[in-house]
C-alpha cells in the first residue's frame, strides 16, 4: 500500500515536473548575421542612445574599468553574485546575433535568444513597460556600438536556483508584462513621467522594497523605499523622510542638477543614476519625471507648512553648539560647520544643510555614515562641491556626530547602535 | 599615478599614490610652504585652501579626489598679496604666532563670498573649525569685519 502511494506521488512529481518544463520553456530564437551599422537611420540611433542613458544600461553592464556595454559587471544578490552580460554587438560574446525580436523579448518577457529566462537582476519587470518604438531605438543603439569579445566571469547563484526553468514560476508569482498604457485622466507630462519612471528609468528598483522572492514590492509598498548597496533609497510617497515636500520643482533640481538648497545633494546610488543616466535626457522628460513623482508623495497638500519647517530647520544653526554638553558638537564644530552653517532666511545650495536633509531624517543612519565615511566627490553631488572623507573618525565619533545631528536637527527618535552600523558601513563591501 | 589639477592659476600635474593627501602634494610636491600641517584629521583648520573657490581641509582630502580641479593656496589669494583679509590681518595685527593664519585667512575669504556682511554668529560658526592655540580669535573677528567693510565699500564703489 505504502510502495504503491510512493510510486504515484512519484509518478506525479514527474508529471507536474514535466509540465512545468513544458510551460517555462521558451523557444531559441534563430540567431542571425550581425547587423550591418548602416541599416539603422542615425535619428534612430540618437534617441536609442538617450533611451540607453535614461534606462542606466550602462551603470551596470560596464565594469568600473570595462569597456562601455560589455558587462561583467558583479550584482551581488541574496541569492549569489549575478554577472551582468555583454550587451555590445559581439557575435560570439555579446548579443550581435540576436535579432530585434530576440531583443525585445529579452525586454519585454526577460528571455534570452537561446530561450532560458533570464534573472529579474536584469529589470524586466519594468523594460516590459518600453513601447516597441523605443525597443526598436534602443536596439540600433546597442547595435552600433563597438563590439568587444568579453565573457562575463559564471555567476555563483547556487542549485537549485540556477535553474533557469524555475525563473519561469518566479515570473509567473510576480510579474506582470505588458507595455505601459498611459492613464486617459491624467497629463501628457504626467503620462510621459510615469512612463519613463516605472519603465527605462526602474525607478521601483532600488525604491520599492523588494519581497523575500526579491520581487519588487507593488501595491501600497510601491515605492515605500528600500536598502541599495548599504544605502537607503528614500520612500518617494508621502512617507519621504525629507522635512520639506518635493514638489516638481524641487525634483527636477535635484534630478537634473545633483541637489537643491532645500533638500541637499544626491550621494552613493542615486549620483550615479543622476550623473551618467538622467543627464542624457532632455529637460522636458526630467520635467516629466519630477511631475510623476511630485504627484505621487503629495507635495501639493504639504506646502502650507514649508515656510515653518523651513525657518525651524534653520534655527538649529543659530544654536551656539559650545553650548552643547556632548562630545558629537564639539566634532561638529570642528570637522562640519564651516560648510554646514546656514544663517538664513535661506539655505544656500554650496552649504547643504544638515536639518533639511532626508540622510538626517531617515529610519536608518546609512546615507549619512554613508557620506561621512567617503564624502561627496566632485563628479557626486552638485557641480563644483566637494566633501572630503571623514573615515578616519573612529565608529564612535562618527556614532557621536550622528547622534547629535539626530537630536539637533530632527524631530526623530534616536538611532539605535549606531557605532555597529558605523563599523558594518566601513567594511570593504559597504555592508552589503 | 599621474594627477593633474590647477593650482594658483597654474597647471600642476603629480606623480604620487591617488591616496596622497592634497596638503602633502601642495608643500612637497609643488612646493608651496604658506598652507600648515596641524592636526591630519580635518579638526583644526590649519591645512584650509580653496576647492572650486570654497574653503575645505586639504590634509583629509586625496589628491586623486581632486583631479582635474582648481586649487587656490594663501599665496595664490591674491597675486599680490593684498587681498582685503590679508590687509586687514596686518592692520588689526591679528597673528600672534601665527601658524594657523593662511587657514583662518583661506576659511575667511570662503565666508566673505557667502555672506558679505558676517555676524558674529556667522563668524564663530563658520570659523569655529580653524582653531587659533594664540586665542587670536577676538583679533580675527575685528579682522574679518574690517575686511568686509573694505570688500562692500570697494564693491559699491567699483
Amino acid at each position: 500500500m505504502v510502495k504503491r502511494t510512493l510510486i504515484w506521488v512519484a509518478a506525479l512529481l514527474v508529471l507536474g515536473g514535466a509540465v512545468f518544463l513544458f510551460l517555462a520553456h521558451r523557444p531559441e530564437i534563430a540567431p542571425v548575421g550581425p547587423a550591418a551599422a548602416a541599416s539603422f537611420p542615425p535619428e534612430l540611433i540618437a534617441r536609442g542612445k538617450i533611451l540607453a542613458t535614461a534606462g542606466n544600461c550602462e551603470s551596470c553592464h560596464t565594469t568600473r574599468d570595462g569597456r562601455h556595454y560589455a558587462g561583467g559587471l558583479a550584482i551581488a544578490t541574496p541569492f549569489g553574485t549575478i554577472y551582468t552580460s555583454n550587451i555590445t554587438p559581439d557575435a560570439a560574446t555579446g548579443i550581435g546575433r540576436w535579432s530585434e525580436a530576440a531583443f525585445a523579448r529579452a525586454l519585454h518577457e526577460g528571455v534570452a535568444r537561446d530561450g532560458s529566462h533570464l534573472y529579474p537582476a536584469f529589470p524586466f519587470d519594468h523594460f516590459t513597460r518600453v513601447t516597441d518604438d523605443d525597443v526598436r531605438a534602443l536596439y540600433a543603439f546597442l547595435m552600433t556600438q563597438p563590439p568587444v569579445s568579453l565573457v562575463p566571469p559564471a555567476n555563483t547563484v547556487p542549485f537549485p536556483l540556477n535553474i533557469r526553468a524555475l525563473q519561469w514560476g518566479w515570473k509567473l508569482l510576480f510579474f506582470h508584462p505588458g507595455v505601459y498604457r498611459p492613464d486617459p485622466s491624467r497629463s501628457d507630462l504626467w503620462n510621459r513621467g510615469a512612463y519613463l519612471s516605472e519603465g527605462l528609468a526602474h525607478c521601483a528598483a532600488c525604491h520599492s522594497p523588494r519581497n523575500a522572492l526579491g520581487a519588487s514590492e507593488s501595491g501600497s509598498h510601491a515605492y515605500a523605499g528600500g536598502l541599495v548597496d548599504g544605502w537607503v533609497a528614500p520612500a518617494l510617497t508621502a512617507a519621504n523622510p525629507a522635512p520639506l515636500p518635493w514638489t516638481a520643482d524641487e525634483l527636477f533640481g535635484f534630478l537634473r542638477n545633483g541637489g537643491t538648497a532645500l533638500h541637499g545633494v544626491a550621494a552613493g546610488p542615486m549620483s550615479e543614476v543622476i550623473h551618467f543616466g538622467l543627464a542624457g535626457l532632455p529637460d522636458a522628460d526630467v520635467r516629466a519625471i519630477a511631475t510623476y513623482f511630485a504627484d505621487m508623495n503629495g507635495a501639493a497638500t504639504r506646502a502650507g507648512t514649508a515656510s515653518a519647517v523651513l525657518a525651524k530647520a534653520l534655527s538649529a544653526s543659530q544654536v551656539d553648539e559650545h553650548q552643547e554638553n556632548d562630545p558629537g558638537a564639539s566634532l561638529y564644530i570642528g570637522a562640519c560647520a564651516s560648510c554646514h552653517y546656514n544663517r538664513g532666511p535661506a539655505p544656500l545650495i554650496a552649504r547643504p544643510d544638515l536639518a533639511l536633509n532626508s540622510a538626517l531624517a531617515a529610519g536608518e543612519p546609512n546615507n549619512l555614515i554613508q557620506v561621512v565615511l567617503h564624502g561627496i566627490g566632485l563628479k557626486d553631488g552638485a557641480p563644483g562641491l566637494f566633501m572630503p572623507p571623514f573615515g578616519h573618525l573612529s565608529d564612535a565619533d562618527i556614532a557621536s556626530l550622528g547622534s547629535y545631528l539626530r537630536r539637533t536637527r530632527t524631530d526623530q527618535p534616536a538611532w539605535t547602535d549606531l557605532e555597529g552600523k558605523v563599523a558594518v558601513l566601513r567594511r570593504p563591501a559597504g555592508g552589503s | 599615478m599621474s594627477i593633474t589639477f590647477e593650482i594658483n592659476g597654474a597647471q600642476a600635474t603629480v606623480d604620487v599614490p591617488a591616496e596622497t593627501p592634497l596638503l602633502w602634494v601642495i608643500r612637497d610636491v609643488v612646493g608651496l610652504k604658506g598652507t600648515k600641517f596641524g592636526c591630519g584629521i580635518g579638526m583644526c583648520g590649519a591645512c584650509t585652501v580653496h576647492l572650486e573657490g570654497r574653503a575645505m581641509r586639504s590634509c583629509v582630502t586625496p589628491v586623486g579626489a581632486i583631479a582635474g580641479a582648481r586649487i587656490t593656496t594663501i599665496e595664490g589669494l591674491d597675486p599680490d598679496g593684498r587681498h582685503p583679509l590679508q590687509k586687514a590681518w596686518i592692520e588689526t595685527q591679528a597673528p600672534q604666532c601665527g601658524y594657523c593664519q593662511s587657514g583662518q585667512i583661506m576659511q575667511a575669504a570662503s565666508l566673505l563670498k557667502d555672506y558679505p556682511d558676517p555676524s558674529d554668529r556667522d563668524i564663530d560658526a563658520v570659523m569655529g573649525g580653524n582653531l587659533c592655540r594664540c586665542m587670536t580669535y577676538r583679533r580675527i573677528r575685528a579682522a574679518i569685519k574690517l575686511a568686509a567693510r573694505e570688500m562692500r565699500s570697494s564693491d559699491s564703489h567699483g
